[in-house]
C-alpha cells in the first residue's frame, strides 16, 4: 500500500520573471496535518512560492507536487481538495455573503450546500450577516467572510497569505483561534505567509524563512530561537533579514 | 492539452451554472447596471430612426429602403453589446479583484467561458428586447418581422461577437486592466469596415477584400438585401458562418495561450493591476 502523498511537495522550484529571479531553487516538503509559516521580507519569493502551489505560475524549472499533483499541469484534480485564503484577493462586493458562498460551494462542488453555508456561518459566527452585502461589512467582517470561503470545501490543504492583516488584536485572535480549532478538527494542512511573527509562533510548527528567493532557514520555532539565542521570532527574523548568522556561527 | 493542463476540456453544467448565478446575482443587485444595459441601445434607435425618418421623406431611393438604418443600428447594436456583454462580465471579475479566487478554483477556462457567453445573451436581451418594442411604437420598424433571417443574423452577430470578447478578455488577463479599454473600444474597428450603414461597394476596391474578411459584413448586406431587394440570401449567411467558426476558433485559441502567457509571467497574481 502506497503512503499518502504529501501534501506539498516542492524540489528545486526555480522561478524567474523576465531575468529576475524570484525563487531561486528551493525545496520543502510539508507533511499531512502540519501548519508551516512561509517567512521572509518584502521580494523574499513568498507570494510566487504560493503562486506556484496553486498553480498560478508556471514554474521555469524545478517540480511543485500538490496532494500527488504535479503543477500547474494537473492543478483540476487537487483544486476542489484546496482551497486559499487572502486579504489581497476580495470576493464580489455587492453579492450577499450567501450569495457568495453559494457560487463558490457550487464551483468546488461541495455537497448539501445550504447546510454546509449555515454550519459555516455559525462557526465564524456570520449567521446574522448571511444576507447582508459583502461591501457593506466591517473589515474583520470580510476577513471571516474570505476565512469562509477558504473553508467551504473543507480543504485538506489551506494556504493562508497574511490571513490577519489590517485586522485589530481581538479580531486576529479570535481567527487565530478559529483555525487552530479547524486544523484540529480535519488534521488539515496549513501554510501561512504572514509578516506577523506572533502568530506565527502560536499557529505553526515549522517555520520556512526565505530571503531574495533563496531559503535562509526552516525549522521548528523552538529550535530557531534556540539556534539564533533570540527570545521571540521577530527577532529571529530581523538577524535573517539583516544578515545576522545563527549565534553558533556569530560565536566562531 | 498537455500544456494547458489535464483536465482542461472537463465541463461541468454545475460549475457553468454556479458563474451564471454569480453574474445574475450581481445584475439583480445593481438598477444602475440594468440601466445601462437600455440606455445606449435606446439613445442610438431613437436617434438614427430620426434621421431616417427625415432622409425617407427627401430621398426617393430610401423611400423603397425603409428600416435599413434602424435595423442596421439594431443589429449593430447585437453585435456591439454581445461583445460589451460579454467582456464586461468579465472585467467584473477583474474589477472585484476575485479572478485570483476562480483561477485557484476548479472552473475550467471552458465553463467561465460559457458562462460569460450566455450572461452576455441574458445582458442583450434586457437591454435590447425593450428597445426593439421601441422601434415598432416610434417607427414602425418590426425587427421581428425579418423572421427566421433574424435568427440567422443574430446567431453569426453573437459568435463574432463571441470571438472577439474571448480574445479581448485573454488580453485583459495577461495584461491587467491596462487593457481595459480594448474591450470597449475594439469593437469600433469593425463598424467602418463590415459596413454596418452602407454597401461594400461603398469601400474602395482595396478595402473590400478586408470587409468580406469580417463575418458581420455578410450579416449587413444580408439585411440590407432583405429590407431593400426583399431577398434572403442565405449564401450569405453560410459565409459569415463558416468564416464566424474560424473567428471563433482563434479567439478560443487566443484566449487559451494569452492564459498560459499569465500563468508564465505571473500576471495571475497582479490580477487587476
Amino acid at each position: 500500500m502506497h503512503a499518502p502523498a504529501p501534501p506539498i511537495a516542492i524540489e528545486r522550484l526555480v522561478k524567474i520573471y523576465k531575468t529576475v529571479p524570484a525563487v531561486d531553487g528551493i525545496s520543502f516538503t510539508l507533511t499531512p496535518g502540519s501548519v508551516t509559516g512561509l517567512l521572509g521580507g518584502n521580494g523574499a519569493g513568498k507570494t510566487t512560492t504560493i503562486a506556484s502551489i496553486m498553480g498560478l505560475t508556471t514554474p521555469t524549472s524545478g517540480r511543485v507536487t500538490v496532494l500527488g499533483a504535479e503543477m500547474p499541469r494537473q492543478r483540476y484534480r487537487v483544486l476542489h481538495r484546496m482551497n486559499f485564503e487572502s486579504p489581497y484577493v476580495a470576493m464580489p462586493m455587492r453579492l450577499t455573503i450567501r450569495q457568495n458562498l453559494t457560487v463558490f460551494g457550487r464551483l468546488y462542488g461541495v455537497p448539501d450546500l445550504a447546510a454546509r453555508i449555515a454550519q459555516i456561518g455559525e462557526e465564524l459566527d456570520l449567521t446574522d450577516l448571511l444576507d447582508r452585502q459583502t461591501g457593506k461589512l466591517s473589515d474583520g467582517q470580510k476577513t471571516r467572510v474570505a476565512l469562509a470561503k477558504g473553508l467551504i470545501n473543507a480543504p485538506e490543504l489551506l494556504l493562508l497569505d497574511e490571513p490577519t492583516a489590517s485586522l485589530d488584536p481581538d479580531t486576529a485572535d479570535w481567527v487565530r483561534g478559529r483555525l487552530e480549532r479547524y486544523r484540529r478538527e480535519r488534521n488539515a494542512t496549513m501554510l501561512i505567509a504572514s509578516h506577523n511573527m506572533a502568530e506565527v509562533e502560536r499557529l505553526c510548527d515549522r517555520v520556512i524563512i526565505m530571503k531574495r528567493g533563496h531559503i535562509e532557514d526552516d525549522d521548528t520555532p523552538a529550535k530557531l530561537l534556540l539556534r539564533y539565542g533570540r527570545r521571540t521570532l521577530e527577532e529571529v527574523f530581523l538577524d535573517v533579514a539583516r544578515g545576522r548568522g545563527v549565534e553558533s556561527e556569530a560565536a566562531q | 492539452m498537455t500544456t494547458l493542463g489535464d483536465g482542461v476540456l472537463d465541463f461541468s453544467l454545475r460549475r457553468t451554472g454556479a458563474m451564471m448565478l454569480r453574474y445574475w446575482y450581481l445584475l439583480r443587485s445593481s438598477w444602475p447596471r440594468l440601466l445601462d444595459l437600455v440606455y445606449w441601445p435606446t439613445v442610438q434607435m431613437v436617434t438614427w430612426g430620426f434621421l431616417q425618418f427625415y432622409i425617407v421623406q427627401n430621398a426617393g431611393f430610401f423611400a423603397q429602403a425603409a428600416g435599413t438604418f434602424i435595423g442596421a443600428v439594431l443589429l449593430w447594436d447585437i453585435l456591439f453589446r454581445g461583445q460589451l456583454g460579454f467582456s464586461i462580465s468579465f472585467m467584473e471579475e477583474m474589477w472585484a479583484r476575485n479572478i485570483g479566487n476562480l483561477m485557484m478554483s476548479p472552473l475550467r477556462p471552458f465553463e467561465f467561458i460559457a458562462a460569460l457567453m450566455v450572461m452576455s445573451i441574458v445582458r442583450l436581451a434586457i437591454g435590447t428586447v425593450p428597445v426593439t418594442f421601441l422601434a415598432i411604437a416610434f417607427f414602425g420598424f418590426n425587427l421581428y418581422s425579418l423572421g427566421l433571417a433574424l435568427v440567422a443574423f443574430f446567431l453569426n452577430l453573437m459568435l463574432t461577437a463571441w470571438a472577439v470578447g474571448i480574445f479581448v478578455s485573454g488580453l485583459v488577463l495577461r495584461n491587467g486592466l491596462g487593457a481595459e479599454n480594448l474591450a470597449w473600444s475594439i469593437m469600433f474597428l469593425f463598424m467602418p469596415l463590415t459596413c454596418v450603414y452602407y454597401p461594400v461597394s461603398t469601400l474602395p476596391a482595396w478595402l473590400q477584400p478586408v470587409s468580406w474578411a469580417l463575418p458581420p459584413t455578410y450579416v449587413f448586406e444580408g439585411m440590407r438585401a432583405l429590407l431593400i431587394e426583399h431577398t434572403f440570401r442565405p449564401d450569405l449567411m453560410l459565409s459569415a458562418l463558416a468564416l464566424n467558426v474560424v473567428f471563433f476558433a482563434a479567439g478560443l485559441f487566443g484566449f487559451l495561450k494569452l492564459l498560459q502567457s499569465a500563468r508564465r509571467h505571473g500576471s495571475l497574481i497582479q490580477a487587476g493591476e
